[in-house]
């Protein structure tokens, strides 16, 4: 299986997805520079953390009309897989591949620390390894990490069960106090309707060898790995 | 023809501005109180465009794919036709 890693002017994740797929993984791994339009090699796209572009306007709002993401539309629209972390997620979100934004975080600090998530559906390929209702812990690094959509679309998330984590406490509990950032429903991540895409603020690549504090984000990228291996 | 616009986004209502309410907070321990402070963008454009209908219509492509986000943020502008410099 091959990933394919988008690279702006900014990013800064790049590597460290990098050294999961490519370093713990095994797998062959491409960083494709933010101008190329031929990704159809890859079988998974990763939209990494960091600031593409500064972050100027917003989060995301100019990195979206890049020219590879015309590519990654394409190849998502084939049914591949590709996931959004942090920049990439707000990158997902703004260029319409997933709903909803991601505003100034409730008490305006960016935020550096370790969040503990509930699973809320391990019937994706990116959760596959995990329980449903697990508690996993990972790194959140991010100003603008508060999820925002309006009541229509949280009800058709909800409805259509596109919500994948989940902001809790140390034993699941879902509540306002284990909210780091205002996100509604406290939201960390969330797919499309297809499931092929997945976009969340948290740190899986930050947390996939034992020296860098915690592996349970290892079990997504090897999920995602089952997941295709099976289906080839 | 030449154009300034001026374009104001701002964040709909629905969205929460904890930068706004953290400026109305330090208005309040300055004395000022104020019933509320939401903070948006300001954005000058300077174009060209045939007429106001044109430079209308470029405006609204721009802030529809680029500078607001339809999601978190409403926009409007003001358009001003600059005078021609006069050649000498």
């Amino acid at each position: 299986m091959k990933f394919g890693i988008l690279v702006f002017p900014g990013s800064n994740c790049d590597r460290d997805v990098a050294t999961v797929t490519s370093g713990i993984l095994k797998q062959p791994t491409r960083l494709i520079w933010h101008t190329d339009t031929d990704i159809s090699d890859c079988d998974i796209v990763i939209v990494p953390g960091g600031f593409s572009y500064g972050d100027y306007l917003r989060c995301g709002a100019i990195a979206r009309f890049a020219p590879v993401m015309r590519s990654l539309q394409e190849h998502v629209s084939k049914g591949k897989y590709a996931i959004g972390i942090c920049n990439g997620f707000q990158i997902l979100t703004e260029s319409g591949l997933l709903q909803g934004a991601l505003v100034r975080n409730r008490d305006l600090h960016f935020i550096c620390d370790r969040a503990p998530l509930r699973v809320e559906r391990n019937d994706l390929p990116f959760t596959q390894k995990y329980q449903k209702h697990q508690v996993i812990t990972l790194p959140i690094a991010h100003g603008e990490g508060c999820y925002f959509a309006d009541a229509d679309t949280l009800k058709e998330l909800e409805d259509n069960n596109q919500i994948v984590f989940r902001y809790c406490d140390a034993i699941g509990n879902v509540s306002e106090d284990s909210n780091p950032n205002g996100s509604l429903g406290n939201i960390a991540g969330i797919c499309n309707k297809q499931g092929n895409v997945i976009g969340m603020m948290p740190h899986p690549e930050r947390a996939a060898e034992e020296i860098l504090g915690g592996t349970d984000g290892k079990a997504l990228f090897e999920g995602l790995l089952e997941g295709l291996l099976v289906n080839a | 023809m030449k154009y300034q616009a001026r374009i104001f986004v701002t964040l709909r209502p629905s969205v929460l501005d904890p930068a706004g309410t953290a400026v109305q907070s330090a208005l309040k321990q300055m004395d000022y109180h104020v019933d509320s402070v939401r903070i948006g963008k300001y954005v000058e454009i300077v174009l060209d465009a045939a007429d106001d209908n044109e430079a209308a219509q470029k405006l609204d492509e721009t802030c529809d794919k680029l500078l607001a986000n339809p999601v978190i943020e409403n926009y409007r502008f003001e358009l001003t036709p600059i005078a021609e410099e006069v050649k000498s």
